[in-house]
């Protein structure tokens, strides 16, 4: 790829809040205070042209919000995010946001909600084709249409169906045929394989990889299957609670783990080969995201946590071609 | 043997026929043992799991094969007798710990409960042996914890007092279905580690249904590997991961992501099945996975293989005939 | 699973199982048949002045002594035919049942797919509105709009307008049932992943709700609709039987119970029986049939 240093999405301190709060009334009779989920907090990131990034982290790490926040399901409370150097994220919608906007789409998890059961497979991937004027031709429309499901892996006549009468496998073929039938380059992939049989998420991990080669699409990959990124990442990004811990090549991050959140990632991880090497299991859970922890909010799980850790918060900080957001990182303590 | 189950066939009347949801699944589980069934969605695994435990529901029914727990028949017993050596002789562990509590009770109290309906003891004996319960699940503080409610336990914390709820009794055999599906992949190896553990301290055989390979790597000592119903491949788990014999078993190996470090080409394309399970109502005739396999030729099209003897697996295909 | 594949199948299958909603579905058939073809099929027309022949008045039904056969269930006061009116006069009851449910169901989705769509201030007044009204009886709602709508237009049209008033009055008095279960349905459907799919492509909010959403809350309003036709033929009935309905010109069934009435306790007990009867035989077939459609969707619809 020679436009692989161009960079086509970019992400500045980006946050975003959510109201969980009792309803007003509650509150008032309660003397409930308000209360903010702070879901995405302080999240920088770019993605270049043509790579796959992917973001890992357990549930709740606001890994999905990112993904929500770029394509604009949900408003940035925080920060900016840019589209090929063109600000998407200003809270009045612009023409010039709408026009990046279409360059995006998105695949989403579970594939029995993503297609509208009322809908014809056909009408379902054509949507976009609709919305977006890409076509007005009846002829021209069912063309592309079969030309997508081809694409896919599914035969044309396959757009007379319903979704309820396709497999969790063929329903995600027919999300990334309508993700692609806009003629997106970016494409963020929201744990586009994690509901599906391990088989079948073989598939379609090598659909997509094979899509991206032949389309020259750029991906975010949204996971919590470090395996599975392994297969399609350039680079990764590790989450927790809200907050970007560690970014770095694939390649590197599976060989040399900064972060003691990617170490224990990659410890959780099952030892198919039977090589005899037993998961470390990690002590504590993820704590609640409405009361996080001071300081580094790692430190209570984290061995190698000291006081400063307690009552500083460590901001990302980039060393060669890796950032970590770790002190002890910082100080060469690990 | 702790359970036997020989020729199992579970089928469903429904107005468009009959459908066979497993057929002719046969396995034991020694003491101590932990046998891992693996299978994708459809493969019939947890309903294998439901029709031992006797929480079959209509239309669904055992229509032939026996179920033999310490050598005594259960698949035929009435609904009390089932009741009783549930919960007494068999454990029970489901995906959701949250479904598993009831929301209005505190742990405690469930417990005490649980050990008072199977076993013959006083309130406060009940309560000590609830305490040493949790103790050994690996809850912190449980004379705190113990009055506590279900919505107060993190997810792995609730997953663990279901696994007390299940020890209450001492069974003889613990069904856990997808028992770390729900769970993050830390707390995964935590759980998997407690019920290795507890297996193998209490002597309990463990039926480990689930649909992660990974799982069952760490945590079984043999693995049945279930396919539209049937099982394709059974053996000790480091021969079936390994050295598998059966088509399906090595395409499901191969399609499984494994991390790769630096050397390999990292974005090769991953060992695919085409294709998809077959629903119940086209189930094809011979070897159920005849239309996705690469090996097939014209017996599998026509007669079923059995499971036989391949290495230290079984296996049904017929290449090694 | 999609509508018509459901309508295909299960509710076919179920509907062949069960008995009671197959006499329903024919009692309501026969009720709808008559009443629509009832100027072909009635002996008189009841409301042709021509005809009338106060001679006639008060005869009993034909099996009865001094019953005549041209008159198969009598007379009332005014010399005209009870079977007549009566299939004239369940036109006329359905005709504003179902007019008003489809009123009313018109405004509830509508109302209920915004406010649960949009959210926000919109949804929290709208839903403050619904309370309030809900905790007036129906019926009393029903009579306030009438009475106002009365007031309020000339008296000398009063006779043409009655009908109109009456739908909106009924109309009104039943959306708030139809806004919330939609509502409800919109809320789960709207935070599913294929609404924000449609969103991700660009589609404005006005047609997710109408290409996307409202096809899959659709489900549950149709089995409301159903049943609320029947309790909308009841309230037109009482509001014409407390003579604030449908004008004694055009009478629907309540109105001709409304007349019979007056004759019960001297002895004509014929004049108000059997428009009664008609009465509770099309609620009860109409209610049974939706009752059954409740039972036969319910497990499809969550």
């Amino acid at each position: 790829m020679t436009s692989a240093t161009a960079t086509l999405l970019e992400l500045e301190d980006v946050g975003r809040d959510f109201d969980v709060s009792r309803p007003w009334l509650n509150r008032v009779i309660e003397g409930a205070p308000r209360q903010l989920l702070h879901a995405v907090d302080g999240v920088s990131f770019s993605v270049r042209k043509g790579e796959t990034l992917a973001l890992v982290g357990e549930s709740g790490c606001g890994k999905s919000t990112v993904a929500r926040l770029i394509v604009g399901l949900y408003a940035p409370s925080r920060g900016r995010i840019r589209f090929d150097g063109v600000e998407i994220s200003a809270p009045s919608a612009s023409v010039a946001t709408a026009g990046m906007r279409r360059r995006m789409q998105m695949i989403f998890q579970d594939p029995f909600a993503s297609l509208n059961p009322r809908w014809r497979v056909r009408d379902i991937v054509a949507e976009p084709i609709r919305v977006l004027g890409l076509a007005t031709e009846k002829a021209e429309i069912s063309a592309r249409v079969a030309g997508l499901l081809r694409q896919v892996g599914l035969a044309a006549e396959d757009g007379d169906k319903y979704p309820h009468e396709f497999s969790g496998g063929q329903r995600q073929r027919i999300s990334i045929a309508r993700a692609l039938s806009g003629n997106p380059e970016f494409l963020v992939c929201d744990e586009p394989t994690s509901a599906l049989d391990v088989s079948v998420q073989a598939q379609i991990l090598n659909l997509m990889t094979e899509l991206q080669a032949r389309l020259g699409l750029t991906y975010l990959f949204i996971s919590h299957n470090l395996a599975v990124v392994s297969h399609v990442a350039d680079r990764i990004g590790v989450m927790y609670l809200g907050r970007l811990v560690e970014i770095a090549d694939a390649e590197e991050l599976f060989a040399r783990p900064r972060h003691p959140y990617t170490r224990m990632l990659l410890d959780a991880v099952p030892d198919l080969e039977m090589s005899g090497r037993q998961r470390t299991p990690v002590a504590g859970e993820v704590p609640n995201p409405l009361s996080p922890p001071t300081g580094c909010t790692f430190h209570p799980r984290c061995p190698h946590a000291n006081d400063r850790c307690k009552a500083e918060k460590p901001n990302l900080t980039w060393r060669g071609a890796v950032a970590s957001a770790c002190h002890a990182v910082e100080e060469n303590r690990i | 043997m702790i359970l036997e189950v020989k020729d199992l066939r579970i089928e469903f009347r429904t107005r468009h026929g009959t459908l066979v949801a497993v057929d002719g699944a046969s396995f034991s589980i020694a003491p101590g043992e932990v046998l891992g069934v693996v299978g994708e969605s459809g493969a019939g695994k947890s309903l294998t799991g439901t029709a031992i435990i006797g929480l079959l529901e209509p239309p669904g029914r055992i229509a032939a094969g026996e179920i033999r727990l310490e050598g005594e028949r259960i698949d035929n017993l009435p609904y009390e007798a089932m009741r009783r050596i549930r919960g007494r002789r068999i454990g029970a562990i489901f995906q959701d710990p949250l479904t598993s509590l009831n929301p209005l009770y505190t742990v405690g109290y469930q417990l005490v409960e649980t050990i008072r309906t199977h076993l013959d003891v006083d309130a406060p004996g009940a309560r000590a042996r609830a305490l040493s319960l949790l103790r050994e699940v690996g809850i912190p503080a449980p004379e705190a914890r113990i009055d506590h409610y279900p919505h107060q336990f993190s997810g792995g914390m609730r997953q663990r007092v279901v696994i007390a709820l299940a020890l209450c009794a001492e069974p003889r055999l613990i069904i856990a279905d997808e028992p770390t599906t729900a769970l993050d992949v830390s707390i995964q190896a935590q759980i998997i580690q407690l019920l290795k553990r507890l297996a193998r301290d209490h002597g309990t055989a463990v039926m480990l249904i689930t649909h992660d390979m990974g799982v069952i790597a760490e945590t079984a000592d043999r693995v049945a590997v279930m396919y539209a119903g049937r099982i394709a491949e059974i053996g000790p788990v480091r021969e079936v991961i390994r050295a598998a014999r059966h088509p399906y078993t090595a395409g499901l190996m191969g399609s499984i992501p494994k991390i790769r470090v630096a050397t390999d080409r990292m974005h090769a394309p991953l060992v695919q099945i085409d294709g998809a399970m077959p629903r119940l109502n086209a189930i094809p005739s011979g070897c159920a996975f005849h239309p996705r396999c690469g090996k097939s030729f014209e017996r599998c099209t026509k007669e079923r293989p059995e499971p036989r003897p391949v290495g230290a697996n079984l296996a049904a295909c017929w290449l090694y005939d | 699973m999609n509508l018509r594949a459901l309508l295909g199948h299960d509710l076919a299958y179920s509907f062949r199982r069960s008995p009671v909603a197959i006499a329903a579905a024919v009692l309501t058939a026969i009720c709808i048949g008559g009443a629509l073809l009832a100027p072909w099929i009635a002996p008189h027309n009841p409301f042709d002045a021509a005809s009338l022949d106060l001679n006639k008045a008060f005869a009993p039904p034909a099996w009865v002594a001094q019953g005549a056969k041209a008159y198969p269930l009598g007379t009332d006061d005014q010399g005209r035919d009870i079977l007549s009116t009566i299939l004239y006069g369940a036109r006329i009851s359905l005709a504003v049942g179902v007019t008003a449910v489809l009123f009313s169901l018109s405004l509830g989705v509508t109302v209920g797919l915004l406010a649960g769509y949009l959210g926000g201030r919109l949804d929290a007044f709208i839903m403050r509105v619904a309370d309030v009204q809900l905790s007036f009886p129906p019926i009393l709602i029903a009579l306030l709009i009438n009475g106002v709508a009365r007031v309020a237009l000339p008296n000398d049209r009063q006779d043409e307008i009655a009908i109109p008033v009456l739908i909106l009055a009924i109309g009104i008095s039943g959306w708030v049932q139809y806004a919330r279960t939609v509502r409800g349905s919109t809320l789960v459907e709207k935070n599913k992943e294929y609404v924000q799919a449609a969103r991700v492509i660009g589609r404005p909010p006005l047609a997710i709700m109408l290409r996307h959403v409202l096809p899959n809350v659709m489900g549950p309003v149709l089995v409301i609709g159903t049943i609320h036709i029947a309790t909308a033929i009841i309230t037109e009935a009482t509001l014409s039987f407390l003579g604030v309905g449908v004008p004694p010109t055009r009478p629907s069934l309540g109105t001709l119970i409304r007349i019979g009435n007056e004759f019960l306790l001297s002895g004509e007990w014929w004049i108000t029986v059997f428009p009664g009867i008609a009465l509770v035989t099309l609620v009860l077939s109409v209610n049974l049939f939706g009752d059954w459609l409740r039972d036969a969707l319910n497990p499809k619809l969550r």
